[in-house]
């Protein structure tokens, strides 16, 4: 059962195949056997999920059931959940259980998908590899000697490893597409302000939004029909109305124009991982569409603005952890300033350190103009560059990640060096575009995603076509246990 | 040398909105520590605000009020710093695009003659915690009740000359607000707090002096007293040729005393940005309409009207529009009774009593339509102005429901009745010859002082219950003639 879709899940719950709670107990078997050797989870709430199983079996037998009712998914470790730890990979929250339920998490537990547990991440998901977490690098499931990608490397690995029907992540500038990518499986990062961000310990709050981890596209889209839609407790999320984003999957792709921007196959990108990129194209045009080159002009310039935006944000996001309300404080403090600095020391590791201090530096007085002011300007170029190219096509399409998956350890002294991989991913963040990955094919053993991008709110298209890509191909079908 | 005073100032007021500024949890003062705060004000990971409308709209009638400019797009900003009552290590206030530009607001000085006060902006902004560092033997308290409490900090040009001036000021912001409802002026709790930003130049001199800055002075008493002092301490310094420190001073009341906090070297650099998780907020006109609509009338125009319609002098009319309440006690008082002496009763007996007993006037014993009932009873000459002290003592007393009822049970009817009135002269008259005979014998011009003797006598005859006019009138008959 673990290697079928959640939406045959669905189904064969819906046709009594299978209970909630066998489907569950059977995922917690597979962790307890398996995921020592990819640590992809933090906390696994077995107790928990056996008894929100029963009660999902309780309301299929009722006739209340939605297609989550009963589905075991995990959700990355920076959802606030009521009375589970929520450590968001960080020391300084190691003792943390929120008194309140994220929006994310509570409409899944309102539509009864089960809660198997939290998944690892990158600390405060600031990472591409996932080893910076307080609990240890997760594993690519493909190889483990091979990063997940991150920063919600946690969730994919889970999803790749069958440990989870699916998953929740967030992306701030390619946390959810590139370690979908790197781990085979389908991710979609949604316009900004189509998720709540309420409950979600904030890295960027202008960059980051939550969205769906599975193997399919229409996995994603079931997920995303649960997590979508307006709430007051967020300012920044929109209230617009909520689509079917099933109803929409197997429409034609006839006449569908797709972009590609031609700054995403220049130099850097592995000639293997271009060829992969170029077939799946070449199989849209099958399907119906067509193909033109267009230009993201500034593209380069969204590393360094993402890179001053981000932890500009993050610096006063994670002031609030200073040792004197929760989470971490330091033994026998001196004084206040020694309880703030010590705290913080022994609580934050390392690239989150050198963020705060980054950010804290590009907001400082003097600095302000030259850096953050300046990177605030290249944001609003870059959103310019996307609407001048959505108005020759209806989809941008490239590749994820310059190179599959690299080894654990390989750029971890090198943060430049990581921050450069993420050039694909990150100006998406910046335009507030929704983004996806999907299964396109395997680079010496490790798999390797397409990346599409839509219009404002234009989920349903990319889901839409990341379907229809999958009723064709069956890179979404490949499994780590099946190779 | 003469010297010149500029000052400028700084206010806090606290609105009187019912939950705070970017969650649910409520606002009411005095509750126990931390009960009156949610997991957004404690700044728990992963909330978010959102932003209490009513608060928005207060800071826009504060706009309207002081005739100022409406910022149409103004922005939440993030001020950070670290201390241990204010939770998310950051105040959410504006900087460069507050809701309310530039105003004024016009003072009335002692010759009776008016300045306008420039007020350079006012912006909207939370308030922090308090930390509590008594019975906590070497450790601190921290109350967060009061942490997101909406507040507009109002920064005036530095326009104010001296310490009269800015009082002046002060109360006129402070009868501003109360008239707008949009605080309830409770200083003693710290819904408003001044904070006087005070230099000194050699007068003639066009540059500005060095200026300090006292903070959070919550009584119009404290702020004028730490004016007179920082001024004096100024003076002097660059009399015996030192130099002013541009620094942050604290003022104690309650000793009188002033000391320097820290000096601009130590200050913080606060690293504002416009705060990710707020949008913009942008005021439509339709809005700004409903709330000009619903406007009440300020102070000035409240003053003009009490002096065209009652005709009030300047001086009191200032008085009774100076504060929302007061205005409304008089206009109740003043309905259907007289406005005149409606107006002497409120600035005199209701205040005194008021005043001695420390009492808000919106909880006076003595109601606005008790003191009417008492001053018709004054007109159709039931009663003497006299009796009717003791009216009001007695109403006050809580000894009856209304005037009519303390003149019926303790008697005091005005004795109007001529015949008795003529008896009770006779009497005084028979008592006091040889008066009556210095009188008869004094020129025309020395008995209009000494009729009030037997006026004394006659009412004291009557226990104060005759008429004095009538008294009057058939005294002077029976001695001239």
């Amino acid at each position: 059962m673990y290697e079928k879709t959640l939406s045959e899940q669905s189904q064969a719950l819906a046709a009594g195949d299978i209970s909630s709670v066998e489907l569950t107990q059977s995922y917690l078997d597979r962790i307890k056997q398996l995921d020592a050797d990819y640590n992809s989870f933090i906390t696994v709430t077995e107790e928990l999920a056996l008894t929100q199983a029963k009660k999902a079996d309780e309301r299929r037998t009722a006739g209340d059931a939605s297609a989550l009712t009963g589905i075991p998914l995990a959700h990355k470790d920076l959802f606030c959940t009521e009375g589970v730890k929520t450590t968001c990979g960080s020391n300084i929250l190691d003792n943390f259980v929120a008194p309140y339920e994220s929006t994310v998490t509570r409409k899944f537990r309102e539509a009864s998908a089960v809660m198997l547990g939290k998944t690892n991440m990158d600390e405060f998901a600031m990472g591409s590899s996932n080893e910076n977490s307080h609990y240890g690098a997760v594993k690519n499931p493909w190889d483990t000697k091979a990063i997940p990608g991150g920063s919600s490397g946690g969730s994919a690995a889970c999803v790749a490893a069958r440990l989870a029907a699916g998953a929740t992540g967030t992306d701030t500038g390619g946390s959810i597409r590139q370690p979908a990518s790197h781990c085979g499986i389908t991710g979609l990062k949604p316009t900004y302000g189509r998720v709540s961000r309420y409950g979600m310990i904030a890295y960027a709050s202008s960059l980051d939004q939550a969205g769906p981890m599975a193997k399919t596209a229409e996995d994603c889209a079931l997920m995303l029909n649960t997590m979508a839609g307006f709430d007051h407790r967020d300012s920044t999320c929109m209230d617009r109305e909520v689509p079917d984003y099933t109803a929409t999957l197997n429409d034609s792709l006839e006449g569908m124009t797709i972009g590609l921007p031609k700054e995403y196959f220049s130099t850097g990108l592995d000639a293997a991982v271009e060829q992969r990129i170029r077939d799946a194209v070449a199989e849209y045009e099958k399907l119906g569409a067509t193909v033109k080159e267009v230009s993201l002009p500034n593209l380069e310039l969204s590393i360094p603005s993402y890179y001053v935006i981000a932890p500009a944000e993050a610096s006063t996001n994670l002031s609030r952890f200073d040792g004197a309300r929760f989470g971490h404080r330091c033994e026998n403090p001196a004084d206040l300033m020694d309880m703030y600095k010590r705290s913080r020391s022994e609580g934050f590791g390392e690239e989150v350190k050198r963020r705060i201090l980054v950010g804290t530096y590009a907001l400082s007085a003097g600095y302000y103009d030259a850096y953050y002011r300046k990177a605030q300007q290249i944001r609003r170029m870059i959103r310019d560059d996307f609407m001048n190219a959505f108005e020759q096509c209806d989809i941008i399409m490239g590749p994820n990640a310059p190179t599959p998956a690299f080894n654990i350890g390989e750029k971890s002294d090198d943060p430049v060096a990581m921050y450069l991989s993420d050039i694909y991913t990150l100006s998406v963040n910046l335009a507030g575009l929704p983004g996806m990955s999907v299964p396109a094919g395997i680079v010496e053993g490790r798999p390797v995603g397409l990346q599409m991008i839509g219009r404002h709110f234009d989920e349903g298209r990319l889901l839409n076509a990341a379907h229809r890509f999958q009723q064709v191909t069956d890179f979404h079908k490949a499994s780590p246990f099946k190779a | 040398m003469q010297w010149e005073t500029v000052i400028g100032l700084e206010i806090h007021v606290q609105l009187a909105t019912k939950t705070k500024i970017f969650s649910g949890a409520s606002t009411a003062f005095g509750a126990e520590p931390n009960t009156q705060a949610c997991a957004v004000d404690l700044g728990l990971p992963g909330v978010l605000p959102v932003v209490n409308e009513e608060a928005i709209n207060m800071a826009l009638k504060f706009g309207l009020g002081v005739d100022a400019e409406i910022n149409r797009v103004n922005v939440f900003e993030r001020k950070n710093y670290f201390y241990p009552d204010l939770p998310k290590g950051y105040q959410t206030t504006q900087l460069d695009k507050p809701i309310v530009g530039a105003g004024h607001v016009d003072i009335t000085l002692k010759d009776g003659s008016t300045k306008s006060i420039r007020i350079h902006h006012a912006h909207l902004e939370e308030d922090a915690g308090k930390s509590l560092h008594e019975d906590y033997h070497g450790m601190s308290g921290i109350d967060l009740n009061r942490a997101g409490t909406p507040l507009i900090e109002i920064v005036t040009e530095p326009d104010l000359r001296n310490a009269e001036e800015a009082v002046a000021f002060a109360k006129k912001l402070h009868s501003i607000v109360t008239t707008l409802g949009i605080c309830d002026g409770n200083m003693s709790q710290g819904s408003m707090r001044f904070d006087v930003n005070v230099s000194v130049r050699p007068k003639g001199q066009e540059e500005f002096g060095t200026r300090t800055e006292t903070k959070n002075l919550n009584s119009f008493k404290f702020m004028e007293a730490a004016i007179l002092k920082e001024v004096e301490r100024q003076i002097d310094v660059l009399e015996d040729g030192g130099k002013i420190v541009q620094e942050t001073r604290l003022y104690n009341g309650d000793t009188g005393e002033a000391r320097s906090m820290r000096s601009k070297e130590e200050a913080n650099d606060y690293r504002y940005f416009p705060c990710p998780d707020l949008l913009p907020v942008v005021i439509e006109d339709s809005r700004l309409e409903k709330l000009r609509a619903d406007m009440p009338e300020m102070p000035d125009a409240k003053k003009a009207r009490f002096i065209s319609e009652f005709g009030l002098s300047d001086v009191d009319a200032d008085i009774l529009s100076g504060d929302q309440a007061t205005a409304d006690f008089f206009e109740a008082a003043a309905k259907g009774s007289d406005a005149r002496l409606a107006s002497n009763w409120v600035l005199g007996e209701v205040s005194r009593s008021l005043n001695t007993n420390e009492i808000a006037i919106a909880n006076s014993p003595v109601t606005a339509e008790m003191l009417a009932g008492l001053i018709v009873r004054i007109k159709d000459n039931t009663i003497s102005g006299n009796i009717a002290k003791k009216v009001f003592e007695a109403l006050w007393n809580g000894e009856g429901k209304d005037a009519d009822e303390v003149i019926e049970k303790k008697g005091l009817k005005q004795v109007t009745d001529t015949g008795a009135i003529e008896v009770m002269i006779d009497e005084v008259l028979a008592a006091n010859v040889q008066q009556v005979e210095n009188y008869r014998a004094a020129p025309p011009e020395k008995r209009g002082k000494m009729i009030g003797f037997f006026v004394g006598q006659a009412m004291k005859a009557s226990k104060g219950k005759a008429n004095p006019g009538m008294v009057n009138q058939i005294l002077k008959k029976k001695l001239d003639s």
